[in-house]
């Protein structure tokens, strides 16, 4: 009888009942051939003819708990990552509990304030790309309008593990206010208003035999939101106390990074401005590293990220050591039905950003700019340089010109400081003018042709380009793509190479199989703030991901 | 006789556990992202009456995905009348473009509910490795398809899938 009513109790409790499981794989698999053609020979290859990277998620979340598991192997990593991805194992592993008040995590996690200024831990699997965060973290939610966060813990290197002052170690506290919820009679107000500020340290010991270090780097910043009706403002300004690192030429100099958008927006138009300030601003969990990893801090480009491939091929990366940026976008709908609109309304975009260096003046008479054991050098808010790292301008037209035909044409005017943003130096601006037409022809309801030129204008770096691409779709599963980049412009006779690809690929639910065959261009991928460099290669690229 | 008793209430205690679990449990994990205003909102707020719902990631330089809720949008309303889906768009913009999401999706008249995941947190936790990439959800916050990439005329699947859903064939 005790034994039966256990049962009950068991049964009650039974953690298979509300318990779930979820998860989600991938392989990146790339097999290279030599090509003599685009400078590919077996010496290149030096026997790496496959390059694998894959990865493993699985969480499992029962109530308030949950755990999760993520296991990565780059054997080796394909081309163009950190020779140091090369390597398997647990990367992440976590547990977490969680309340409606408060919420624990031990053990890798992921995690931003405000806008990631001073502290931004994530992850960029295309990039190669993981800062995530090793320790604990505790987000507590005392109030309704209140959340305060507090972390600590040392930041993912590559496979090394960490071991005492093999790096530094991170720590944060961030609180954000959202006022309308915190004072009741501003609850209904059509004004919301959300305020945070945040401070983060770094501990790293001083082992220098020349220059006496800070072993504790503090960064701080304040951010501000305001929405009234249509409009908005977002701005958040961030100090950081000296910082010498290999990066900043071991200068003792504060940094800081200011990030403000002003917007407005209605059904059919939207405009926005963006500025941005940055000022020895590189703050990584090691001051001796330059490879791309142990940031804290994220400083976000702000230009238009282009999705088309020569649009994309001059991207930008930030400047964390000084740059001065603005962007303005403006989106507009011709209403259906108006002269320009057409039966089906047409949008119409417009961007334009530009970024300089900030301008450095010395100290001193004696002292150069940016010499080690200085200050480096002085500058005003508003001393910007002439030196322009990127500027675009660039128009998007998107019209439907029936139920069966669509089309997409943009035009781009580029400026690219090729030695600064690539660190090719000696290098000339790129300075460029590509045209693009995209158009989908919608042949039955799920089967479409879908057509891409494009074309790039350059007397700088390899010349001019020229791209067309042919999709044929069956939705939801199938599709297939033949395309061709040609660099006929290349000053280089011998290098002026067609890159051609064919592919296809194959959709059921969460379950994707795509196959490439063919070249692949020489070129920078970006997402967020990070890039990646991507050698050319040839041979066949294959992609599987699945999730459930 | 007291065996039975006992086995009785045992039956009625796993039904009611059983129906309970069935009207409670989501497949929604509780993530903080925001709304289109940078206010703080709870994934767990996913809801639609028990109708049912699409789920979909989306970015602004992700054009399929751009597609995709154009198409979505196009057909809203009529969605909508038939079947009461209400679409969440979640945007995993991070800070480099989070600002422009707003005045894009006002410029583009979209008429869902779009949020922010800045920092991907809500993505990771619900395994979404691409984008575009659209769940199917049923009244409960139950995961019943699930989707990656978009070929132009995938959105009358999807539909068909959310006709069946809301039980109209």
């Amino acid at each position: 009888m005790p034994s039966i009513l256990f049962y009950v109790v068991l049964t009650a409790q039974n953690p298979i009942d509300n318990a779930r499981i979820n998860g989600s794989f991938q392989i990146d698999a790339q097999f290279y051939q030599p090509d003599e053609g685009i400078g590919i020979t077996d010496s290149v290859i030096a026997g790496r003819k496959v390059g694998i990277n894959g990865y493993g998620n699985i969480i499992y979340s029962q109530g308030n708990f949950s755990g999760g598991i993520r296991y990565e192997a780059y054997l080796g990593p394909i081309a163009g990552f950190d020779a140091q991805h090369e390597g398997n194992g647990i990367a992440n592993l976590w547990a977490s509990y969680q309340t409606s008040m408060i919420e624990i995590t031990a053990g890798n996690f992921y995690e931003q304030f405000g806008n990631g200024l001073i502290l931004r831990a994530y992850e960029e699997w295309a990039l190669g790309y993981d800062n995530s965060l090793n320790g604990m973290r505790i987000v507590f939610r005392p109030i309704s309008g209140l959340t305060i966060k507090g972390v600590y813990g040392t930041q993912r290197f590559y496979w090394q593990k960490f071991e005492r002052n093999n790096r530094g170690i991170v720590r944060g506290l961030d609180a954000e206010f959202d006022l309308n919820e915190l004072i009741s009679p501003l609850q209904s107000s059509g004004t919301r208003v959300q305020l945070g500020a945040s401070a983060v340290s770094k501990y790293q010991r001083d082992a220098d035999p020349i220059f006496n270090l800070p072993e504790n780097v503090g960064a701080f910043a304040g951010r501000l939101n305001i929405t009234k009706g249509k409009f908005s403002l977002m701005t958040e300004y961030s100090h950081k106390i000296n910082d010498p690192s290999i990066l900043n030429n071991f200068i003792y100099k504060d940094g800081h990074a200011v990030l403000s958008s002003l917007s407005y927006s209605e059904r059919g138009f939207g405009v926005i401005l963006q500025l941005k300030r940055v000022d020895n601003m590189y703050y990584k969990s090691d001051r001796g590293t330059t490879s791309n990893a142990l940031d804290i801090s994220f400083i976000p480009p702000i230009n238009r990220t282009h999705s088309y491939s020569l649009t994309g091929k001059y991207p930008y990366a930030t400047q964390p050591n000084g740059e001065m940026g603005m962007q303005f976008q403006l989106n507009y709908r011709l209403p259906r039905g108006s002269k320009l609109g057409g039966q089906y309304g047409t949008n119409i975009a417009i961007n334009f950003s530009q970024v300089n260096d900030i301008k450095r003046n010395p100290i001193n008479d004696t002292t150069e700019i940016n010499q080690d054991g200085t200050l480096g050098y002085k500058s005003g808010f508003f001393d910007m340089s002439d030196h322009i790292f990127f500027r675009d301008f660039n128009v998007e037209i998107d019209k439907r010109f029936s139920t069966k035909w669509k089309a997409v044409i943009q035009y781009m005017n580029l400026y690219y400081d090729i030695a600064t943003i690539e660190g090719k130096t000696g290098y000339e601006p790129v300075k460029a003018n590509i045209a693009l037409a995209d158009i989908t022809w919608r042949m039955t309801s799920r089967k479409s042709i879908r057509l891409e030129l494009q074309s790039l204008f350059t007397s700088q770096d390899k010349g001019d380009w020229a791209a067309a691409m042919l999709e044929y779709t069956i939705a939801p599963r199938w599709f297939f793509t033949i395309s061709d980049q040609y660099n006929y412009g290349n000053p280089d006779k011998d290098s002026q190479n067609h890159y051609y690809t064919a592919s296809l690929g194959y959709t059921r639910e969460a379950t994707r199989l795509a196959l490439t065959f063919g070249r692949q261009a020489e070129g920078v991928v970006c997402v967020g703030g990070v890039c990646r460099v991507v050698p050319a290669s040839s041979g066949i690229m294959f992609t599987l991901t699945t999730n459930f | 006789m007291k065996p039975n008793l006992i086995l009785l209430i045992i039956l009625i205690t796993s039904l009611r556990i059983v129906a309970q679990q069935e009207s409670v449990q989501s497949d929604i994990p509780h993530v903080m992202i925001r709304n289109l205003n940078g206010q703080q909102f709870n994934t767990a707020d996913i809801t639609n009456d028990g109708k049912p719902m699409i789920l979909s990631f989306w970015a602004i330089w992700c054009k399929p995905c751009l597609k995709e809720l154009d198409a979505f949008n196009e057909h809203y309303l009529e969605w909508q009348e038939e079947t009461g889906v209400r679409i969440f768009a979640v945007s995993i913009d991070d800070s480099r473009s989070t600002a422009r999401v707003a005045p894009y999706v006002n410029g583009k008249g979209w008429e869902f509910d779009v949020l922010l995941d800045a920092n991907s947190d809500f993505k990771r936790a619900m395994n979404v490795n691409l984008i575009p990439h659209t769940l199917l959800l049923d009244g409960n916050g139950k995961i019943v398809s699930q989707h990656t990439s978009y070929f132009e005329g995938a959105e009358f699947e999807i539909y068909e899938k959310i006709k069946k859903i809301a039980g109209l064939n």
